[in-house]
């Protein structure tokens, strides 16, 4: 690409690792996000995935929204934005959020990294720029600063991540906790390490500026090449992050703000986030709202199914009898768990009706021909895959 | 320490109105105001010494009611108010002029089509009458009475007549523009009668949407919409008020500046459970109510942080910047307006239904018209205690004055528009420029300061068809609760709106006392 | 003498549409019409040798595909085909570019406001609500809701549960989009002013309103609330041009037995012992029919083809009364080549959708506030298309066809009639201003038309040249229009209908106002209705 090229505009934004991971995407497989160029796979999917649980790997996450917020009120602000109490959060400590609008719909979910005395990064999905502007509307001293395009950030996922990061010369990473952050000196500034991540494992996230970011891929490739150090894309992301039982909007949710449809959006109850609504803590939006919605139990709830077989049951209904002539609800995410040997997916299921007996009517296809089965639908509580490295401090070493 | 039943933030006619109603039936009420006195916009200020003036200076639709249930004829308020003529100045001296139902000095065309319009006009304002002193319901109606108000309406729409209620449908929304064009062919009586259309608002002739419901709303009084100036002027209007209230024992301080509302957290949410004085001192209460606009109230005394976040957008886009300046002069004596016997009428100064448009136009970016749109009262022609003997005050709403003026306003920027004003006065009064002792000219940025009314808006909000009933200032603080429980609105941002009418103080009154 | 079923007077796509369906219903239709040509706005013609001239409307979007499909009117020749991009113009010459793609376009607003970048998520979300809405309304008759009938009560109720199934929150968001200004509705999602503009310029398109009048923001939504398959806010060019629009329709008609008087002024609707019975044309043929259906506009229809003294009273004052305001002229250019402009890239998709060159909300305001003192701006809004880069069809290899669409040009002028003098500087004033953002743009122009609203009343019989048949503000919307109590396409004499843009649901090339129109006519004769139901997008 060049100064002259007339679709420059509109061709997407390359991350700071671009230039590694173009050499990489040996399939050529790009997808995008956030109007950054973001590789779907490098070359296989399912190779990348078994990387995430076997050994490492590594999923660029430039394009993610970062917004650095300060002020004597940004503590106050975001706390009242956020249903979780962030007043609560040690320095150097990351929290997983949600913040709702005062119908008590999310807006969106993402992360609140504390920096410092009212120093903080929220980071998210999809740009809140203007929903953040909205909520500091009223605070005499909050700053809101995009930083999206100005950090480099890079995900490191799997069971000898710390293995490379203490390779790589982070010295006591072992014995950070998860959520915490450590910084450490990296070339001409600084390298901050969250052990946080969106796959369930045993995981860290890398912050660096932009200008740092191919040091950061250079030390990091170098020192992980002994630990089976990969790129893994989209597809193995989505793959991991289902066996966690996260959710992803846009699959699980309907961003409130981007919702057409009277209450097509979704309480964080009905996605069985009513643990991080804290009705304890100052006010906060759409508290009134989920007070109602908790009081009366959500319509829907997000629920972990193991369903018989081994079709997964991508977009599927699901029935409260075998029959079908009940529909009680449907299929958010499915897929084959290639680690704990299940047939595994998310379903939105109306409250009510989660005593009773589930059925899932999956379509599949073989050879051009359709065709569908019933399978049972067994609820499972917990994540599909919890490994106990996932949590251990210091993690064990492979 | 004392607990109250109610604090009230504001002392202008609503808060006073309120105040006297929740203590009429029993309630402990503290009423504070920042001013040193009461009345707000209505409040009589000296501005030279020996004239008195007040930012509101005639009266159209106060409503009886309150006149009756607080007693005001005991308390000095003379219901016999002399009814002004409106009078449209016209630069020849021709001047026209609407008293009792009647237009003088127009075409014969001109006099017959206004009494059909007036008729029809007068259907539509005793149609919706009854709904300006009563609370509008969410649409989501709750409860039997909710449904009865809305039924209420739909059945006063029906008793129109199947003729007249289309035609309600249709003229609602009119720009008065139109409305006029179709039943007036002088340029003069279209201004003239378009303009309680346009006072005080934001928008003009050409603008659909607004005005005919405004002109309907201030036709709702007694009167007819025919403006007054009741015995003693405003400041006897507010001490009849004021006297009201303290004999139903209501607890009046003035001079009192309220900082914040004070928001406690129970396991329910929040609650408003009293105020915090701007020198330190706190009064607790069951619960607060404010005659202050809505920005004000939320933003700057409840705290964003105890509100929600979508709400405080729907009120921060409130629009509620305004666009009226005053004129006040003292003068040696009664001014000459050649053509006009005397000066005891409202006299509007707009040639045309373009000369009010061209005006908004410059406001629209900012700017003040070389042409200014007036309207003029002398207020110690009613009531001679404002000047001293044989000398005169001069009240003037001068439109489109900015309150956000490109460049900001300072005091060259004001002597300025002031000088059009007089200018234009001049040109209608030739010799008004000696007469004048003193002049004075607030801008809707000095309103904002000296009343704390956010954008110098004295309706404290647009009346706009998408900020009035139900969602005046938004819906869910329409019905004078808050999203804070025991927060309350009873100013002229709240249904049904702005002008004396005390009628959003009423009706926030009726509400808390349900 | 022949007596016809029905006649109906103007073949412009709604005349065309609503004789169309009379005559699948089995009724003998003959459609008059006073050029020579048809189509009304909806027309193109060879205005220069070898550049076919979509003189009125040139791009469409609000064409109901449930009568595109139901009619066949692709097998009559009709191919609408979506456009991409486009570029607004600010009045320092910067450039906001719209890119069909959601990454592209994000990233441009991004360099202009990331705050508006994000907003924008949140505004195609209202706006699609508030489209999803209206469009519900498009084929269906508005119910009067001053009548006991159960049929008008019904459809209330249809609307009614539309509106309560936005949601509390919503509804109240809804009424207060209906009745605000563009710009200040826009305020609440926007920052950057090109962007605002940019958003705010459908609402004056065609209308004697600024984008600071109340009510503009319906405007705004009538312009995109149409779509190009599905994609709610897309325009598409119809394949040859307007034209092929009517002539598809006029295939269909004759197909279904219609026929089609072309040159054919009508002088007077013929009304005997208060019944509609025909029309009398200019040349003293008088023409029989069982009813008249008037595509022409309200104004028109009763205060020029009618005898005052067949009306009952009070038609005559509220036709006269009817808003049909010209605030529009056209510019229609042939060109030798593709022009460039200055700051746009060189790419393919973006050169060939439109420009609009809107400068500012100031600027758009200030023409406007030009309108109301019977001049045009030195600084006018235009919106422009180059439907020849898509259409290979309408100029010769090589050469282009430029559409742009300018407001605001005044009916009358203050200072006297229009003349062709004055045309000629209203043309010039357009193409300096395109000049500026194209330097060497006047050399290649081979052939110029200049349309003010004066000339679009004089040809296709438009009222003040005025594009939706009447202002589309609330007194003239739904129920309301044009007319209270006869906004059910019946007129106040018996056998007379209205189908053109006056009727609900008003202007753009829909042709809804003629189907709905065609319903009721059907209904009182007692036939089968051929109308088809609309269909939707998110159902």
């Amino acid at each position: 690409m060049t100064e002259s090229d007339p679709y420059a505009g509109e061709r997407l934004k390359e991350s700071a690792f671009h230039p590694r991971q173009a050499v990489l995407n040996i399939r050529n497989a790009w997808a995008s996000w956030n109007g950054y160029k973001l590789a779907n796979y490098y070359y296989d999917a399912e190779y990348e995935y078994f990387c995430i649980r076997n050994q490492c790997g590594t999923y660029d996450i430039c394009p993610m929204q970062k917004y650095r917020i300060t002020g004597s009120d940004a503590e106050k602000m975001l706390n009242r934005m956020v249903t979780r109490d962030i007043t609560k959060m040690a320095l150097n400590r990351v929290t997983y959020v949600v913040w709702c609008t005062d119908a008590g719909r999310m807006v969106d979910d993402g992360t609140i990294f504390k920096l410092g005395d009212n120093k903080y990064m929220l980071t998210c999905g999809s740009p809140c720029g203007a929903w953040l502007k909205m909520s500091a509307f009223g605070f005499d001293d909050v700053s809101i600063v995009d930083e999206s395009d100005d950090i480099a950030a890079l995900s490191l996922q799997g069971p000898t991540s710390c293995s490379v990061l203490k390779a790589m010369g982070l010295h006591g990473i072992e014995t950070a906790k998860p959520f915490d952050i450590r910084n450490f000196t990296f070339h001409s500034g600084t390298l901050m390490v969250s052990r946080t991540g969106f796959t369930g494992d045993l995981g860290y996230e890398l912050w660096v500026k932009s200008e740092l970011g191919l040091e950061l891929w250079d030390d990091l490739y170098s020192a992980g090449a002994d630990f089976g150090i990969q790129p893994f894309g989209e597809a193995a992301t989505n793959m991991a992050r289902l066996e966690a039982g996260f959710i992803m909007p846009g699959m699980e949710f309907n961003e409130a703000l981007k919702t057409v449809h009277f209450e097509h959006d979704q309480t964080p109850f009905e996605l069985n986030l009513g643990w991080l609504v804290d009705f304890k803590k100052p006010h906060f939006n759409g508290r009134a709202a989920l007070l109602r919605d908790y009081e009366r139990g959500p319509r829907y709830t997000l629920t972990k199914l193991d369903i018989e077989g081994n079709k997964p049951a991508i977009e599927s209904y699901i029935y409260s009898n075998r029959s079908c002539n009940r529909q009680i609800g449907y299929v958010t995410s499915a897929m084959w768990s290639p680690t704990v040997k299940a047939n595994i997916a998310l379903a939105m299921i109306e409250t009510k009706e989660l005593r009773g007996e589930l059925f899932a009517e999956i379509y599949y296809e073989k050879e051009l021909r359709q065709y569908s089965k019933v399978a049972k639908c067994e609820i499972r509580t917990k994540a599909f895959w919890t490994p106990t490295r996932a949590r251990a401090t210091p993690p064990p070493d492979h | 320490m004392q607990h109250y039943d109610s604090i009230i933030i504001g002392a202008g006619h609503n808060g006073l109105v309120c105040a006297s109603y929740l203590a009429k039936s029993g309630q402990r009420v503290l009423l504070l105001e920042a001013a040193e006195n009461v009345g707000g916009l209505a409040a009589s200020r000296e501005f030279h010494p020996g004239f008195k003036v007040s930012v509101a200076h005639t009266l159209s639709h106060f409503s009886k009611k309150i006149v009756d249930d607080l007693k005001l004829q005991e308390h000095g308020f003379n219901a016999n108010q002399e009814t002004l003529s409106t009078i449209g100045l016209d630069l020849n001296g021709n001047h026209i002029r609407l008293e009792n139902g009647e237009l003088h000095g127009v075409s014969d065309d001109d006099a017959k089509s206004y009494q059909g319009y007036r008729i029809l006009m007068q259907r539509f304002a005793d149609m919706l009458k009854p709904f300006w002193l009563k609370t509008m319901p969410r649409i989501g109606m709750n409860n039997l009475a909710d449904v009865m108000t809305f039924a209420h309406l739909g059945l006063k729409m029906r008793l129109l007549g199947q003729r007249d209620m289309r035609e309600f449908m249709r003229v609602a929304a009119l720009p008065t523009r139109d409305l006029m064009d179709e039943n007036f062919d002088s340029d003069l009586v279209r201004a003239m009668l378009s303009w309680d259309g346009h006072l005080g608002s934001k928008l003009a002739p050409r603008s659909p949407n607004h005005a005919v419901l405004a002109m309907l709303y201030r036709m709702a009084g007694e009167q007819g919409g025919n403006h007054s100036v009741p015995v003693g002027g405003m400041p006897g209007m507010m001490h009849a008020l004021l006297s009201s209230a303290t004999a139903n024992g209501v607890d009046t301080r003035t001079g009192a500046t309220v900082e914040r509302i004070l928001i406690e957290a129970n396991e329910n949410g929040l609650a408003a459970s009293g105020v915090r004085m701007a020198d330190g001192e706190t009064f607790l209460a069951s619960r607060v109510v404010s005659s202050a606009d809505p920005q004000r109230t939320f933003f700057s005394l409840a705290g964003v942080e105890n509100l929600e976040i979508q709400f405080c957008n729907r009120i921060r886009r409130l629009r509620c910047q305004g666009y009226v300046a005053k004129l006040h002069l003292a003068l040696e004596g009664l001014p000459d307006f050649p053509g006009l016997d005397d000066c005891r009428g409202r006299m509007i100064i707009a040639d045309g239904l373009d000369a009010i448009e061209f005006a908004y136009d410059d406001a629209k970016y900012g700017e003040c018209s070389e042409h200014p749109v007036m309207e003029v009262v002398l207020p110690s022609v009613h009531d001679a205690s404002l000047a001293p003997e044989g000398k005169h005050v001069l009240s003037a709403h001068v439109m489109y004055v900015p309150c956000q003026l490109k460049g900001g306003w300072n005091d060259d920027a004001r002597t300025e528009i002031r000088e059009r004003a007089i200018d234009t006065l001049e040109k209608y009064a030739p010799t008004i420029r000696d007469q004048i002792i003193h002049s004075e000219f607030l801008t809707p940025k000095d309103i904002e300061q000296h009343y704390r009314v956010t954008g110098g808006h004295w309706h404290h909000a647009e009346f706009a068809m998408d900020q009035i009933l139900m969602m005046r200032p938004t819906y869910e603080a329409a019905q004078y609760r808050t999203p804070i429980p025991g927060l309350f609105l009873c100013g002229a941002g709240s249904h049904p709106g702005g002008d004396v009418t005390g009628a959003p103080g009423h009706n926030a009154a009726v509400e808390i006392l349900k | 003498m022949k007596r016809y079923d029905a006649i109906v007077i103007g073949a412009g796509h709604n005349g065309l549409t609503n004789a169309t369906y009379l005559a699948k219903a089995g009724l003998d239709v003959i459609v008059v019409e006073k050029n020579d040509y048809i189509g009304g706005a909806s027309v193109t013609r060879e205005l220069h040798e070898g550049w076919f001239y979509s003189s009125c409307s040139y791009v469409c979007s609000m064409m109901r595909q449930a009568i595109h499909r139901d009619l066949d009117l692709s097998r009559h020749g009709l191919i609408l085909v979506p456009y991409l991009g486009g570029v607004s113009f600010a009045d320092d010459g910067s450039t906001l570019l719209a890119y069909h793609d959601a990454d592209a376009a994000y990233l441009e607003l991004k360099k202009h406001s990331p705050h508006d970048a994000d907003a924008m998520h949140r505004f195609h979300a209202d706006m699609s609500r508030y489209s999803q809405l209206i469009r519900k309304t498009l084929l269906r008759t508005p119910p009067d809701p001053t009548t006991f009938r159960i049929r008008d009560f019904r459809e209330l109720l249809y609307l009614a549960r539309q509106f309560w199934a936005l949601g509390e929150r919503e509804l109240y968001e809804y009424i207060r989009f209906f009745t605000m200004s563009a710009a200040e509705f826009l305020e609440d999602y926007f920052e950057n002013d090109l962007i605002r503009a940019t958003m705010a310029s459908p609402g004056i398109i065609g209308t004697a309103l600024g984008v600071y009048s109340p009510g503009s923001a319906y405007v705004l939504l009538h312009h995109v609330m149409g779509d190009v398959d599905g994609n709610i806010g897309a325009w598409g060019l119809a394949r040859g041009g307007m034209g092929a629009i009517s002539n598809a329709l006029a295939g269909a008609l004759q197909e279904h037995g219609g026929e089609i008087l072309t040159s054919a002024p009508v002088q007077q609707i013929i009304v005997k012992n208060g019944r509609a019975v025909g029309v009398a044309l200019d040349d003293g043929e008088e023409i029989q029919s069982r009813i008249v259906v008037s595509n022409l506009d309200a104004k028109r229809t009763f205060t020029q083809i009618m005898d005052r003294n067949d009306l009952p009273p009070g038609i005559y004052e509220k036709a006269k009364n009817f808003k049909i305001r010209g605030s529009s002229g056209k510019v229609n250019i042939a060109l030798s080549g593709l022009p460039k402009f200055t700051g746009v890239p060189d790419n393919r998709y973006i050169n060939r959708g439109g420009q609009v060159f809107l400068g500012s909300l100031e600027t758009m305001e200030r023409a406007y506030d030009c309108w109301k003192r019977g001049r045009w701006s030195d600084d006018p809004f235009i919106e422009s298309v180059i439907p020849s880069a898509w259409d290979p069809t309408v100029a010769p290899p090589g050469k282009h066809w430029m559409s742009n669409f300018v407001q605001y040009c005044p009916a009358e002028l203050a200072d006297g009639p229009w003349t062709a003098e004055k045309r000629d500087q209203f043309g010039q004033t357009v193409i300096d201003k395109i000049e500026r953002y194209s330097p060497g743009f006047k050399d290649l122009i081979v052939h110029m038309e200049v349309r003010t609203p004066h000339d679009m009343e004089n040809e296709i019989g438009l009222t003040e040249g005025n594009i939706f048949q009447g202002e589309l503000t609330i007194d003239q919307l739904l129920f309301n229009r044009p007319f209270p109590g006869y906004a059910q396409y019946r007129m106040p004499i018996t056998n007379l209908y209205m189908c053109g843009s006056s009727t609900h649901p008003g202007g753009g090339v829909s042709c809804a106002c003629g189907a709905n129109a065609a319903r009721e006519i059907l209904l009182d004769l007692r036939r089968k209705n051929t109308v088809p139901e609309d269909d939707f997008y998110d159902e």
